[in-house]
């Protein structure tokens, strides 16, 4: 057999491999390389600006500092000298082996405490463009909340998955939904094998597999739950789980529960992976030597957290190459990415049938909840008898499914209106614009160019609280995350991009995180503005350097 | 005396004597080197040799066998083939036939029935305030979240659920989660880490063994419903425990069991895990979707039931997916434990979070269950009476206790193979079918459970089915029961 992509045959690592800064941070490459041009149809352009040193010193810096006063505080609540406002044991239990480490919650009584605000907070209006939040207030520095009873109107919401918009309490696809109420009512009360599965759920199948261009698919309650409880399902014992080092935790847990050998690949880091999969082939199982019995490597489509999108026609030609499976996690990416909104595999002009399992999530886009996979009839039958979904858990309730079903199709054009291709269009030209007044404003924008995801760097640890409520002051509800959901100095903002945004609330958006970005000192960025006339050519330029 | 005597002895003396014997002594050694017979020096050279030899070098060369070439592995990975991702599924696997089922008057392929299969105990699935109430939530908030929990996905009617949920079951905090399997399988691995020891019940059902294998920990299966024997267990840890107090220290240990078990529909002894748990200092973490809502005065559980103090117990979960009707879990428990699970329960922090449609119809469900405790009465009643029914079907046995309202009918005879017997059930369950009585067999994944119990026909009671429901479908059962196990 002869090589299908000589340009990817085995070499020793040359050039820039390190494709984004590690937790370190510092002193990695500026750019990611698409370094298989040959496999794009456009050009790939994702970058991870190096965090600055100075900056980098003055985060651990900062870390080190709330370390210090964690301690200091921790000592005089032990005196009681600070009043201890954590829950407490009762009485009668003092003398079991303590049910949490004492370190365990020193980050969270510690450090999140101080800028638990930002995080939980409670909205009362739909997750649309503009929300509504309830006010809360805390009179003990967040140990609790007290709600005023105030509503905050009209945030402009950049933090919901609401790619396409179709988080809405009316239209089409809200009373579709609730017809379905009226006839089915909410629950099911039994599992898919025993006596929950209806019509309506049959309906939803047929069309995610028509809209993925696979030959069949099922739909699952929960979209965490779709991973977890279907990768056990898929691999054993022997078998070996490739997985990128950034996929979500519900991967992870699935590739735990699954049994089988996990091993890790640096973040869409395709010498990593390859090198991985000919060691696996090459040596076998560990002790035992046997060959393995199948490899399954496990990505996503586009990253939450770093707005990235997997280099999926590499991996679909290492894949091929190597004989693994692949499993595609598209919770992000389905219809909010590719010219019809089919996912990445859309995106990149892709055959769907070389993906063997089609995954994704029907809370973003679709404006719902649960979960799919998607792929080969055979694949498909065999989960329904074998996915602990299918026969543990109780399936998925009618107007979920409903609200699902109208807006697939309204994407999918088929309920005779151009609305979602207009959202489609829509969403990637909001992409477009945001992301590069980001980047002209001088902040360290993350990932991919068209990735609706857009991480902000924040880095510095009491920027985190500061940025979130200077942005809510202006009316904008944003997300902002740090340690452990990202590398310890990595703190981020992180936008998402919606159709429903109008231009005018994207503007003051923008004006706004310009404003708070001057105040916080956030425009870490050094690279030189490409100008606006020039596009991603500019960038190119700077590639070649 | 020989020489090596004399070298033997300087060294066990050594330690004793002083300074300067010690170098007299060293000198007497040189001396007596240098009059050794050359071939003995020799000799003894050699092993010396020998042993630093043996020392330093490793029995095997694990270099020379693991070098591939890269020629090598090439041919290694042309050679290679893996297992097809999934085994081919037989056409006729029961799973694949799938009943379509429309509607809550469940329209069975096209057929009405009476519903003897949904956990549907209240009748709440259909009831008109909850889709009311649904309504309206739709109509403010539409369906999804599009967030999880943390980033914008908190509504004000979870909270209000949380808060409802707490008030309800008198705990001091009550947690969502959008899926009830994911609840216990969550909160179980939040807690108990690698190195931890859980005590649970062989018959505890997939989603508590799930979490069990997410957690890590060691596990110890007692005997379902056995005192003793999880007695025996604690007791010899105890004994572990005293051989090793500063592992000990900080081992956790948990006693996970489920109020009543969905695979045997029995309830579990909580009065004597309380004093169990007391004397042994493990915690208790108790599974509910099956009996909230249906056991005890108000519908609070087993711990209603047996009048246990519910806060000797840490940690009460359940689905809101049984007798509530709608979608989703909870825990509840004091806040101590509880609120530890809002950053470390995955199913919580990582999911989107629960459609507030259906939380608005949990709320709806847990008003009708306060205003009107009679229910619970009367779900009692019915299922002591389906109970006394389905007693002494020839061919047939009855597993359950009187209160459980899911109970199995298994066969009181096994065929001798798995798949003989249910086949044998699933013609029963067609039988019924024909006759507008919906039943359904109790799927189980055969290999994945730890103890796989015994092919049964499930039955659900529900408040909505009349004495002359009960009356044809237990007929119904036994007509086919006669005339398919002869």
């Amino acid at each position: 057999m002869s090589l299908h992509v000589p340009s990817m045959g085995w070499r020793p690592v040359q050039g820039v491999p390190c494709l984004r800064p590690m937790s370190a941070g510092i002193g990695s490459s500026n750019q990611n390389v698409t370094h298989n041009s040959s496999l794009y149809k456009k050009p790939f352009e994702e970058s991870f600006e190096e965090t600055p040193l100075l900056v980098a010193v003055l985060t651990y810096m900062g870390y080190g500092i709330l370390t210090i006063f964690g301690y200091l505080r921790d000592f005089l609540r032990h005196w009681s000298i600070e009043k201890c406002q954590v829950a407490r044991e009762k009485e009668e239990q003092k003398d079991f082996v303590p049910l949490y480490q004492d370190f365990e919650n020193f980050y969270t009584r510690n450090l999140y405490m101080r800028i638990r605000d930002n995080w939980n907070r409670p909205i009362c209006s739909v997750p649309g463009a503009k929300m509504d939040l309830v006010e809360s207030v805390s009179h003990d520095f967040n140990w609790t909340f007290e709600h005023t009873g105030r509503v905050v109107k009209d945030v402009i919401n950049m933090g919901s998955y609401n790619y396409l918009g179709f988080a809405e309490n009316n239209g089409a696809c809200a009373d579709a939904a609730i017809e379905a109420t009226e006839k089915y009512g909410v629950g099911v009360a039994s599992s898919r094998c025993e006596m929950g599965n209806l019509d309506i759920h049959e309906e939803l199948e047929r069309l995610v597999a028509r809209f993925l261009g696979v030959e069949s698919s099922m739909a699952f309650g929960m979209g965490f739950a779709t991973n977890s409880m279907n990768i056990p399902a898929l691999t054993g014992k022997g078998c070996l789980i490739l997985s990128d080092e950034l996929n979500h935790a519900s991967l992870v847990l699935g590739a735990r529960l699954a049994g089988s050998t996990i091993r890790v690949f640096k973040h869409n880091n395709m010498q990593s992976l390859e090198k991985l999969l000919r060691d696996a082939i090459a040596h076998g199982q560990p002790r035992t030597h046997r060959p393995w019995k199948k490899i399954l490597i496990v990505v996503e489509g586009i990253y939450s957290m770093e707005g990235s999108i997997v280099r999926l026609p590499e991996v679909v030609a290492l894949k091929k190459r190597y004989k693994a499976y692949l499993y595609l996690d598209e919770a992000h990416s389905i219809g909010a990415l590719g010219p019809n909104g089919r996912g990445v595999v859309d995106y990149f002009g892709l055959d769907p049938k070389d993906v063997d399992i089609m995954m994704g999530t029907f809370t973003k886009s679709f404006g719902a909840a649960g979960g799919y996979i998607g792929g080969k009839k055979e694949l498909i039958d065999y989960l329904r008898c074998h996915s602990h979904s299918a026969l543990y858990a109780i399936s998925m309730s009618p107007p979920v499914a409903q609200q699902i079903i109208s807006s697939m199709k309204s994407i999918m054009g088929e309920d005779g209106t151009t609305l979602g291709a207009d959202r489609l269009r829509q969403l990637s030209e909001n992409t477009t614009y945001f992301r590069r007044k980001l980047r002209e404003m001088g902040f360290i924008i993350y990932g991919n160019d068209d990735s609706p995801v857009v991480p902000m760097m924040l880095y510095m640890p009491a920027k985190i609280g500061a940025f979130g409520r200077e942005m809510l002051k202006r009316n904008i509800g944003t997300v902002v995350v740090g340690f452990p959901a990202t590398p310890i100095i990595e703190s981020r903002a992180r936008f998402c991009v919606s159709a429903a945004h109008t231009r005018e609330m994207l503007d003051t958006a923008l004006e706004a995180t310009d404003e708070v970005g001057d105040l916080l000192q956030l425009k870490y960025s050094r690279r030189e503005q490409p100008l606006p006339s020039l596009g991603w050519m500019a960038e190119e330029s700077l590639l070649q350097d | 005396m020989t020489s090596q005597f004399k070298i033997a002895t300087f060294y066990l003396y050594r330690m004793r004597q002083s300074w300067t014997t010690y170098l007299k002594e060293l000198l007497e050694i040189v001396h007596y080197f240098y009059f050794a017979p050359a071939y003995h020096l020799i000799l003894e050279g050699i092993l010396i040799l020998w042993i630093i030899r043996l020392l330093f070098s490793k029995t095997y060369k694990l270099h020379e066998t693991y070098k591939l070439t890269e020629k090598e592995k090439e041919d290694l990975i042309e050679e290679w083939q893996p297992d097809p991702l999934v085994p081919p599924v037989s056409k006729d696997h029961p799973s694949l036939s799938y009943d379509v089922v429309t509607g809550h008057k469940i329209t069975i392929n096209g057929k009405e029935c009476i519903n003897f299969a949904s956990f549907n105990f209240l009748g709440l699935l259909d009831n008109e305030r909850v889709k009311q109430k649904a309504l309206a939530s739709l109509k403010k908030y539409g369906v999804g979240t599009c967030g999880p929990r943390g980033f914008y996905g908190t509504f004000d009617v979870h909270l209000e659920l949380e808060s409802r949920l707490a008030k309800f079951m008198k705990t001091e905090e009550a947690i969502i989660y959008s899926y009830g399997f994911a609840t216990i399988a969550s909160a179980i691995p939040a807690y108990s880490k690698r190195g931890d020891i859980i005590f649970v019940d062989e018959a505890a059902c997939f989603s508590i063994q799930k979490g069990l294998q997410a957690s890590r920990s060691f596990i110890k299966y007692f005997k379902h419903n056995d005192m003793e024997d999880l007695e025996r267990m604690l007791k010899e840890q105890e004994l572990e425990d005293q051989k090793n107090p500063r592992k000990a220290r900080v081992t956790r240990k948990f006693i996970v069991v489920e109020g009543l078990y969905i695979n045997t529909a029995d309830i579990c002894p909580l009065p004597e895990l309380v004093t169990l748990k007391y004397k042994y200092k493990v915690r208790i973490f108790l599974e509910e979707s099956m009996s909230f809502g249906v056991l005890g005065e108000h519908g609070r559980g087993v711990t209603e039931h047996f009048g246990v103090n519910i806060d000797d117990i840490d940690l009460i979960s359940a689905n809101m997916e049984n007798a509530v009707a709608s979608i989703g879990g909870f825990c509840c428990g004091r806040s101590f434990v509880i609120d530890h699970q809002r950053l470390s329960g995955q199913g919580y922090c990582f999911s989107a979070s629960l459609p507030p449609m259906l939380a608005a119809a949990a709320i709806e469900a847990l008003n009708i269950m306060e205003e009107d405790p009679e229910i619970f009465t009367v779900l009692r009643g019915k299922c002591k009476h389906v109970h006394k029914a389905l007693q002494g079907i020839p061919g047939l046995k009855l597993v359950g206790v009187q209160s459980a309202p899911a109970l199995h009918l298994q066969l009181e005879r096994s065929s001798g193979s798995r798949d003989s017997d249910m086949q044998l059930l699933r013609t029963i369950v067609e039988y019924c079918l024909e006759r507008r009585v919906a039943l359904t067999l109790a799927r189980y994944l055969e290999k994945e459970e730890r103890f796989l119990p015994s092919p049964s026909i499930r039955v659900v009671v529900t408040v909505e089915q009349t004495e002359e429901d009960v009356h044809n479908a237990v007929s119904c059962i036994q007509e086919a029961a006669s005339a398919v196990l002869k």
